[in-house]
């Protein structure tokens, strides 16, 4: 993982390499400072010698002043590194998740990818930055101290090699000790925020059932797991601050009796007044390292997750790619499926098409008529080769689609998908997404085509109108119009219509139909419908059932001979006639 | 979403949040105290090595005593100090703890019991996003502030306080010194914090910006890949992602600096402090003994960390009071009003009288000004009679709207979207109020009645279902608590959902999370009707119930429905005419007006707006 992630750092090693080094220097000075102080204190304040006091006070605050612009610069320099590092991060995930095949982006969800580019990029550059100046300064500041120390008096230091694995190891012991509850805390979070989405997009639901007391003390329960989770978390880590403050104290305590004795005995030979007041600063900068060192401990941890769940997406291969040498024109619009298997997660025995044989003729219209989960959208999503087949072949315009270049299929190829969405922008910007050299005339022209330039001119500002995020602002048959004329921009040899039409009421459906019989009469147009009247006048109808066609027929005929079609003819004409 | 916090703090909210710390007034205080006896043996512990040196270890020294005696006593004494000092972190950590997450849980509840009584309207005009973050984010920077920075403060200042006592107690020139340089170092940090604030506002400025770009992108990713849009996609997200990047390392930088900036000032006044020491000595003006120089020293280091503290802990409370006032500002929402005195009670028909009892049928009690009460037999009969009502001021979504419903017909609404049909129901259960007219149901009117009886007594189900986290049996029942196994079978049987549930594999005790996606549409709609069947209301609201099911699907929905539907009032808004042909009326809707009105076959003889629906829909050969 650390291998994989650390291939991100790239222009920014000279700054990742740059922040521990000047790091360190800064702990160098801040170490050897004390050590001067020293002498100050022996030969300024015993000895009464200036002179020492005032060379010794300017090589330290030049030292200081040395120390100062080393610790500014490493900031900057971490700063840099640690934005560069998550910039480049994003930048890698982006252009992987863009590479993506349908299945890799199912495997993976997009609640996960956003939550992977967004918070765990986030934490992943907190924790590199941590590590790069922190992890560096802590150890550095222990070890250089306690060489200090040793310096100084080494049978005084023997007190701080005691103390310091017996801090580390209860600090060690809290932080495990705590961490498993606060994970508990977390994800009881989780629950808590469930139970308040659930509320507030269920309002409607909750008022009318008049639960509004319910759900209080469904909230109020999870509230006061957190509050006890939490109180049961935080009173071990409370037990950190003691702790430190017991150690701290009996170094104090200790070195003032030995060291005393040390002074007393040796008449000032062996150890100097001056010398214990360094130890005793020795002591605050020994355990601030120690806190430190827990802290990066934690973050650590935390971000190990965050780490892991990067490298998955960037160590996952597209499993759609371009073939060697692609075929770079698509002749017609003719489709050929033989023999196609399709399954989700590539298990021949969780098949969603089984076996699927259909020839359409270029410029045909085919309508295709199922339940929800019979796998039309499967059946057509595998067209433009958003998912390759599982078993079988597929042939478009003559070719086998794996034979083509990705682009060619699905310039030629156009899909208005059943989950379909506006970007922000005007709407003309959403049309052009169809063709970026596209005119004016040419987008008006499709939009008359989906039957949507009429309503696009009743807005106040026509086709410069702004779509909000989501498409919220527009109804749910304007949006499919949209996304339709989108899809005709691209003049497509072959065009799905994925259950596009459903909110849109009849008499526009069929306005849309007659449309493109007269204006795109070579396109093959491919039908995915609810209702029986958007593909009676198909040239001819699939019917679908379980993933295996039924029949394949014109209205007609499929009315006389098929059960499931007749079936479903019936609910939608004769409808609750039976009531009456 | 970041982008809409504002860290605008309003007035009060300080005293307010203190509000909630009343109930721990005595822990509090507890608290305060055990800080000051901290702070207090932190304090002492520097006075004592001055002690140590100048009583003990120099004259030891001078007489070549080596009676360590008087050191014992004064350590002993010291420990003693420093346990007290320790036990008194120890205990108001705990305490902190206890308080922080009460205060914590208050808050959260009763902003959660204050949602509860919003109106729909708040629902209707506030971004889903934006409440959870109050729950998640706004919280989140309450608990820094209340569990650490407040503490930290008060601790460091109590601190700071007794540091400064010693100090002046030791020396009050070098004091002076301290004091000024510690407000130059405050000084520069605080610039330096307020620079980086400005650049991390913009920075979650610019983040929000990159994840909305994300979100939005990786949503319509298949759209994008159906246009072959990546490599765009991909240039437009390096813009962003460079802009944030650049924003991010300003306000890095700044917060970077800050520390070694003020840990090397710190050094430089440490030796500063020294060197000044020194030089007042040497020079006779003040003579300051090697134990006093040490322990101040020691005092001058003491000094530096709370103040640095402080300072850093001046942002997250002004972050923490803004994401309060969001809370606040929520909870000072106006509740839903409610002045409905008649309520839903069972009675018992005597001698053509009712009386209240436990079991009976439901009636009306209406207590009327001259003290009399009288009880209406529970029956379904809606009026609306010239119903206004615009959701915003000014922009009339409904225009005089008058229709009956005798209990046991059904009523359907038809039209385009946005014609007000949805707008109708949400009136007729009193989601939002009407402006002008009168809505009665069985003659009276709905002002007068209890909301939660009122809504009790209609039945609801909508086009989107929202199922919640739970077994099936616990979704259903939340139509109807006192329901038993059996009622909540009988009510899945006539809703044609036991079926399905029982081909589950835990049935009725299947767990449902997410609103239930492992469900289809279809199944999920069985089981909201099913749900409102337990509650078994006279008067029955379905709002594009059976839109989004495929229409095999539908058959069986819609024969549950039918079922459901016998001998209640039913209100129907669809938009496949098959599903109103056999109501008793059909309104036509067209921008806030009932444009036609009539069965179906009086409809299709006058030969209008719904003759073209209708025959646009089943055009046949």
């Amino acid at each position: 993982m650390i291998k994989r992630l650390a291939k991100c750092i790239r222009e920014y090693k000279k700054y990742t390499i740059l922040t521990p080094l000047l790091v360190s220097f800064e702990v160098i000075l801040e170490v050897l400072i004390p050590l001067f102080m020293a002498r100050i204190i022996d030969d300024g304040f015993e000895k009464g010698d200036m002179t020492t006091v005032y060379v010794i006070g300017g090589v330290l605050v030049i030292l200081s002043l040395i120390s100062l612009v080393c610790g500014v610069t490493s900031g900057i320099c971490g700063s840099k590194a640690a934005t560069g590092f998550a910039a480049n991060l994003r930048h890698d995930l982006y252009y992987k998740v863009q590479d993506f095949s349908f299945y890799n982006i199912d495997k993976f969800s997009t609640s996960s990818l956003i939550t992977r580019l967004t918070t765990d990029v986030g934490n992943i550059q907190f924790a590199f930055q941590m590590i790069i100046r922190i992890a560096v300064r802590a150890p550095l500041m222990l070890i250089m101290s306690v060489i200090a120390t040793f310096s100084i008096s080494s049978s005084l230091a023997l007190i701080y090699l005691l103390i310091i694995p017996i801090l580390a190891i209860s600090l060690l012991i809290i932080g495990t000790k705590a961490h498993p509850t606060m994970k508990k805390v977390f994800s009881t979070y989780d629950d808590l925020n469930n139970v308040v989405e659930e509320n507030v997009s269920a309002v409607r639901v909750v008022k009318s059932f008049t639960l509004e007391d319910e759900e209080e003390r469904k909230f109020k329960k999870v509230s006061s797991k957190i509050h006890n989770l939490f109180v049961k978390g935080e009173k071990i880590l409370a037990l950190n601050s003691p702790v430190m403050q017991f150690c701290g104290y009996l170094c104090i305590i200790l070195i003032s009796w030995f060291g005393a004795h040390i002074i007393v005995e040796s008449n000032g030979t062996n150890l100097t007044t001056g010398n214990l007041m360094t130890m005793f600063t020795y002591t605050t900068q020994i355990l601030g390292s120690l806190m430190m060192l827990s802290m990066i401990f934690i973050v650590v941890i935390i971000s190990k997750a965050s780490g892991d769940r990067i490298t998955e997406v960037l160590n996952e291969t597209p499993d759609i790619k371009n073939p060697e040498h692609p075929v770079s024109k698509v002749l017609d619009g003719s489709i050929d499926f033989k023999d196609v298997s399709f399954s989700y997660i590539k298990d021949e025995q969780k098949l969603v098409l089984d076996n699927i044989n259909i020839k359409i003729n270029s410029g045909e219209t085919v309508g295709i008529i199922g339940g929800t989960g019979s796998g039309k959208s499967s059946l057509v999503n595998l067209i433009p080769r958003l998912y390759d087949v599982t078993s079988g072949d597929l042939f478009v315009g003559g070719h086998n689609v794996k034979d083509y270049d990705l682009k060619v299929l699905r310039d030629e190829v156009s899909c208005v998908l059943q989950k379909n969405v506006l970007f922000t922008g005007t709407i003309i910007e959403n049309i052009m997404w169809g063709d970026e050299s596209a005119s004016f005339e040419d987008v008006v022209r499709v939009c008359k085509l989906a039957q949507a330039d009429g309503f696009i001119n009743e807005f106040k500002d026509g086709y410069n109108t702004k779509i909000e995020e989501g498409g919220t602002n527009v109804s749910g048959g304007q949006k499919q119009r949209l996304c339709i004329a989108r899809a005709l921009l691209k003049k497509p040899k072959i065009l799905i219509l994925d259950d596009s039409t459903s909110a849109v009421d009849t008499r526009t459906d069929k306005l849309i139909q007659e449309a493109f019989k007269k204006e795109i009469p070579n396109t093959t147009k491919i039908i995915i419908a609810q209702r029986i009247s958007s593909v009676e006048n198909a040239d001819k109808i699939i019917v679908l059932d379980n993933g295996k066609i039924d029949a394949i027929g014109t209205h007609s005929e499929l009315l006389k001979k098929n059960k499931i079609y007749k079936e479903v003819y019936q609910s939608q004409v004769k409808g609750s006639d039976k009531d009456e | 979403m970041n982008n809409k916090h504002g860290f605008e703090i309003k007035r009060g909210t300080f005293k307010r949040l203190l509000s909630y710390l009343k109930k721990y007034k005595f822990r509090l205080i507890l608290v305060f105290i055990c800080i000051l006896v901290s702070a207090l043996a932190g304090a002492l512990g520097s006075l004592f090595l001055q002690g140590l040196i100048d009583d003990n270890i120099l004259p030891m020294m001078e007489n070549s005593s080596t009676d360590y005696g008087p050191l014992m006593n004064a350590l002993v004494v010291m420990a003693g100090v420093y346990i007290f000092g320790i036990i008194s972190n120890y205990v108001y950590n705990i305490l902190m703890c206890t308080i922080s997450q009460g205060v914590l849980r208050d808050v959260r509840d009763d902003m959660f019991v204050k949602m509860q009584h919003l109106p729909v309207r708040y629902f209707d005009t506030h971004s889903h996003g934006d409440i959870m973050s109050r729950y998640t984010n706004d919280t989140d920077t309450l608990r820094q502030m209340i569990s650490q920075s407040m503490p930290q403060m008060v601790s460091s200042l109590m601190t700071i306080i007794a540091v400064v006592f010693s100090m002046f107690y030791l020396n009050w020139i070098l004091s002076l010194f301290v004091m000024f340089f510690s407000c130059i170092t405050v000084i520069l940090t605080r610039k330096l914090a307020k620079k980086s604030a400005k650049y991390f506002i913009k920075g979650q400025k610019s983040l929000g910006k990159v994840n909305g770009y994300i979100e939005e992108m990786l949503n319509g990713q298949k759209v994008v890949k159906v246009f072959t849009h990546e490599s765009i996609s991909k240039e437009e997200f390096d813009k962003l992602n460079e802009e944030l990047r650049n924003v991010s390392h300003s306000a890095n930088k700044f917060a970077n600096i800050t520390m070694p900036m003020a840990g090397n000032l710190g050094y430089l006044e440490y030796l500063l402090v020294a060197v000044i020491g020194a030089v007042l000595t040497s020079s006779g003006s003040s003579i300051i003994s090697i134990g006093t120089i040490i322990s101040f020293l020691h005092l001058t280091r003491s000094i530096q960390m709370p103040i640095n503290q402080v300072t850093n802990q001046i942002n997250s409370v002004v972050m923490a009071l803004a994401g309060a006032s969001r809370i606040f500002e929520m909870m000072d929402e106006e509740r839903e009003v409610d002045n409905g005195y008649v309520t839903l009670v069972k009675v018992v028909e005597k001698n053509g009288k009712y009386k209240e009892a436990k079991e009976g049928i439901w009636a009306w009690k209406h207590p009327h000004h001259d003290g009399s009460l009288t009880y209406t037999p529970l029956k379904g009969n809606i009026e609306l009679n010239g119903v206004d009502f615009s959701y915003v001021k000014g922009k009339q979504v409904l225009h005089d709207i008058s229709m009956w419903a005798k209990p046991g017909q059904k009523i359907a609404l038809v039209g385009a979207t946005g014609a007000g049909k949805t707008t109708i129901t949400n009136l007729i259960n009193r989601f939002y109020d009407i402006e002008d007219g009168k809505i009665r149901y069985d003659g009276i009117n709905i002002n007068k009645i209890k909301k939660e009886d009122l809504r009790k007594s209609l039945g609801v189900v909508l086009q989107d279902v929202f199922l919640f986290t739970g077994t099936i049996e616990d979704n259903i029942k939340y139509g109807n608590f006192n329901a038993t196994h059996e009622d909540v079978v009988k009510a899945c049987k006539l809703a044609n959902a036991h079926e399905f549930i029982m081909k589950l594999p835990n049935g009725y005790n299947t767990m449902l999370t997410g609103n239930a996606q492992e469900l289809s549409q279809g199944q999920r709609q069985l089981l909201s009707i099913a749900r409102v069947a337990i509650n078994n209301p006279p008067v029955m609201i379905l709002d594009e119930a059976t839109s989004s099911i495929d229409t095999r699907t539908e058959k069986i929905v819609q024969d549950g429905m039918d079922k459901l539907m016998k001998g209640r009032t039913v209100f129907v808004i669809a938009h496949r005419l098959s599903t109103v042909r056999n109501s008793k009326a059909i309104m036509v809707m067209e921008h806030g007006k009932i444009i036609e009105r009539g069965n179906h076959e009086e409809l299709i003889d006058q030969k209008g707006e719904y003759y073209k629906l209708y025959t646009g829909a089943f055009e046949l050969e």
